[in-house]
């Protein structure tokens, strides 16, 4: 497979360029942009598998960014990345379509497979966002969560991908928990798809409220 | 405790005389130290060397009998007569204040209204009350706005058991309380006035020029309510830049004690680069939990929950072995015996991983669920065979299991020479609320 093509958004200059230097043999990183609308611009332009997106960009913050490019291009795919670790940070950019999260303090190696495996349509989950998630789901949904016009299997995780979000948590790798658990390395990442897709879908009162702090509903 | 501050025994010797010895001679003073209102009661004492509670006895009967224009004169001397030790008067720090004279200039026009309407209902005793009432609010806003802070707090102090009355003080009545004691009042008030005036007079003629009143305050609202509702916004204004400021100077503080105080550390341990990512890395989670949780630096947790717990074990355990620890927390509860026990046997574990592992990063996790709590402590170094364990960390994994046995728990050691260790804590949990979701009781 050849290197994914990634376009850079971060307003910080010293960050893109530290980045492009220690990413630039694992992938093609085609452009840079400090801002929302640049970005917009962009990325539109070069449609690159791959957006690396801060979460916190002075002109609306990345989910404005995600929001404006899935409209048109569902094929771009945005992973998060931030040095905050605030859950309504994440989960505001996560439910505007990024597939996964990773915070800024990751090895370069780290990210560099984080870069393919969202380029291959995957999920990924940070031990952080893993924990986010099952703070969200750890109640019993409330009867507020419970309207009768949504699909109540969003609103819950199933035990099977609550032991995949808890090893995620422990810091596990894809394939760790595959053997951990005895199952494919497949198999996780369809688990970890599922629960990013309730994620973005589930109108459970966290997650809404998580959103709402940055003004995503 | 009456007395003068440079003679207390002096005062107290005796029954209280009214001129105890001379005045002091000098240039007559404010006394704040023995202040009730401005201190110009005492001040005149120590000035003419009188009793103090003399001095305010007599003021009050002057007020009553001159129907308050003592309580502005008063208003007046506070303003006008510098505090003693202090540098100049109140007033002539107030001259600068535009604000301040407008604002005062606003109510006393108001007031003047009040007056109006009382010419108009001819009662000489009510406008004889009203001319010195409108200095002293003038004059005490002045006061006020240019006062010093502890004077300011005295005047704040007086003005307490109104606000309580009125219902006034802020969180504790609700607005719409507030709403419904202020129209109850007004409408009590607009009840009497009418009363009065078919009692006194027993005549509709009267009201007859009330009319013409009624036209004049019109006007007169009318030409100044603008400047009015210009000056109460300028205030609010005026308000939110001071509370911009001081939040700027606090973050300004908070930087410097943390942010600043590290990269100047950092500068100097420049040769030593363990040292200098362990420093970064301390002070990247304390900016964090101060910007993204809202916790100051080195803030004690009052009340400890689990995930503080964690956190402290995290902190504790990077700054001492300089291993980065990666903690997660699914949940929170309060803290028991139990769950200390197994913070206690989690620490363990973790400064183990630390001291022996070899692994550059630990994780830590935590979750609370509604029947136990488990505590996870991992490390990817090179693990070790169960069997030929060393006496020195036998004894610390006896610590782990001992700990957690003696209270119901159990302790889990999973690990192979190469493949890392994983400890694995879980405790059952005892009926204690839950600070978060729904009770135990309610699922399982």
């Amino acid at each position: 497979m050849s290197a994914p093509r990634v376009v850079l958004v971060d307003d910080h200059g010293l960050f893109r360029s530290g980045v492009r230097a220690e990413l630039g043999r694992q992938v093609d990183v085609v452009g840079e942009a400090d801002d929302v609308q640049p970005a917009i611009a962009l990325i539109a332009e070069l449609l690159p598998d791959v957006v690396l997106l801060d979460v916190h960009l002075p002109g609306g913050g990345g989910q404005a960014v995600v929001k404006a490019i899935k409209a048109d291009h569902p094929q771009v795919r945005f992973l998060a990345l931030s040095a905050s670790d605030a859950p309504e940070d994440v989960i505001a950019v996560i439910r505007a379509g990024a597939r996964g999260y990773v915070t800024k303090t990751i090895s370069t190696a780290e990210l560099a497979d984080a870069v393919r495996r969202v380029a291959a349509g995957d999920a990924v989950f940070s031990h952080r966002l893993a924990g986010f998630v099952l703070d969200a789901f750890a109640a019993a949904p409330s009867a507020a969560d419970l309207k009768p016009s949504f699909d109540p299997e969003l609103d819950q995780l199933t035990n099977r991908e609550r032991e995949v979000l808890r090893l995620i948590a422990q810091g596990y790798t894809y394939k760790e928990i595959a053997s951990e658990l005895f199952i494919s390395v497949k198999t996780v990442e369809s688990h970890v798809s599922s629960v990013l897709r309730k994620l973005q879908l589930s109108t459970r009162h966290q997650l809404t409220r998580w959103a709402a702090e940055r003004r995503l509903t | 405790m009456m007395g003068y501050v440079e003679h207390p025994t002096r005062w107290n010797r005796g029954p209280a005389r009214f001129r105890h010895r001379e005045g002091n001679g000098g240039p007559l003073r404010r006394n704040p130290a023995e202040r009730l209102g401005g201190g110009v009661a005492s001040g005149v004492a120590a000035w003419k060397g009188f009793n103090v509670t003399t001095v305010r006895i007599a003021f009050v009967l002057l007020a009553v009998v001159t129907s308050g224009i003592a309580v502005a004169v008063y208003v007046l001397a506070w303003l006008l007569i510098p505090a003693a030790g202090a540098g100049p008067s109140i007033g002539a720090k107030a001259r600068s204040d535009v604000q301040g004279i407008r604002l005062a200039a606003a109510l006393a026009s108001l007031l003047i209204l009040v007056l109006l309407v009382a010419a108009a209902l001819s009662d000489s005793w009510l406008i004889n009350w009203v001319w010195p009432q409108v200095l002293s609010v003038a004059g005490l806003v002045l006061i006020w706005r240019n006062a010093p802070a502890d004077e300011q707090a005295t005047m704040r102090h007086l003005v307490q058991p109104l606000e309580a009355a009125t219902g006034m003080t802020g969180g504790v009545a609700s607005p719409h309380r507030r709403a419904v004691l202020r129209l109850t009042i007004a409408g009590l008030l607009l009840l009497g006035g009418v009363a009065w005036l078919f009692s006194v007079h027993g005549s509709i003629a009267l009201l007859r020029p009330l009319g013409g009143v009624a036209l004049v305050i019109a006007a007169i609202v009318l030409a100044l309510g603008p400047w009015w509702l210009r000056i109460a916004r300028e205030l609010v204004l005026e308000r939110q830049a001071r509370i911009r400021a001081e939040e700027r100077a606090d973050i300004a503080a908070r930087v410097h004690d943390s942010v600043l105080q590290t990269l100047a550390l950092i500068q100097r341990r420049a040769d030593d680069p363990a040292k200098v990512i362990q420093l970064a890395r301390l002070q990247e989670r304390e900016l964090r939990s101060w910007l993204f949780e809202g916790r100051a630096p080195n803030e004690l947790d009052a009340d400890l929950t689990l995930a503080a717990g964690v956190r402290q074990i995290q902190q504790d355990v990077e700054t001492r072995y300089g291993v980065p620890v990666e903690a997660v927390t699914v949940g929170d509860t309060e803290l028991d015996d139990n769950l200390s026990a197994l913070l206690a046997a989690a620490r363990e574990a973790t400064i183990n991983a630390a001291k022996w592992s070899g692994a550059d990063v630990i994780s830590l996790f935590a979750e609370v669920e509604p029947a136990e709590v488990s505590l996870v402590v991992r490390d990817r170094g090179e693990g070790f065979d169960p069997e030929a364990v060393p006496a020195d960390r036998k004894g610390l994994s006896e610590s782990v299991h001992g700990r957690m046995t003696r209270r119901g728990g159990t302790a889990t050691v999973s690990t192979a020479v190469g493949e890392g260790t994983k400890v694995t804590l879980k405790m059952p949990r005892t009926a204690t609320p839950q600070t978060q979701g729904p009770s135990p009781a309610g699922r399982k």
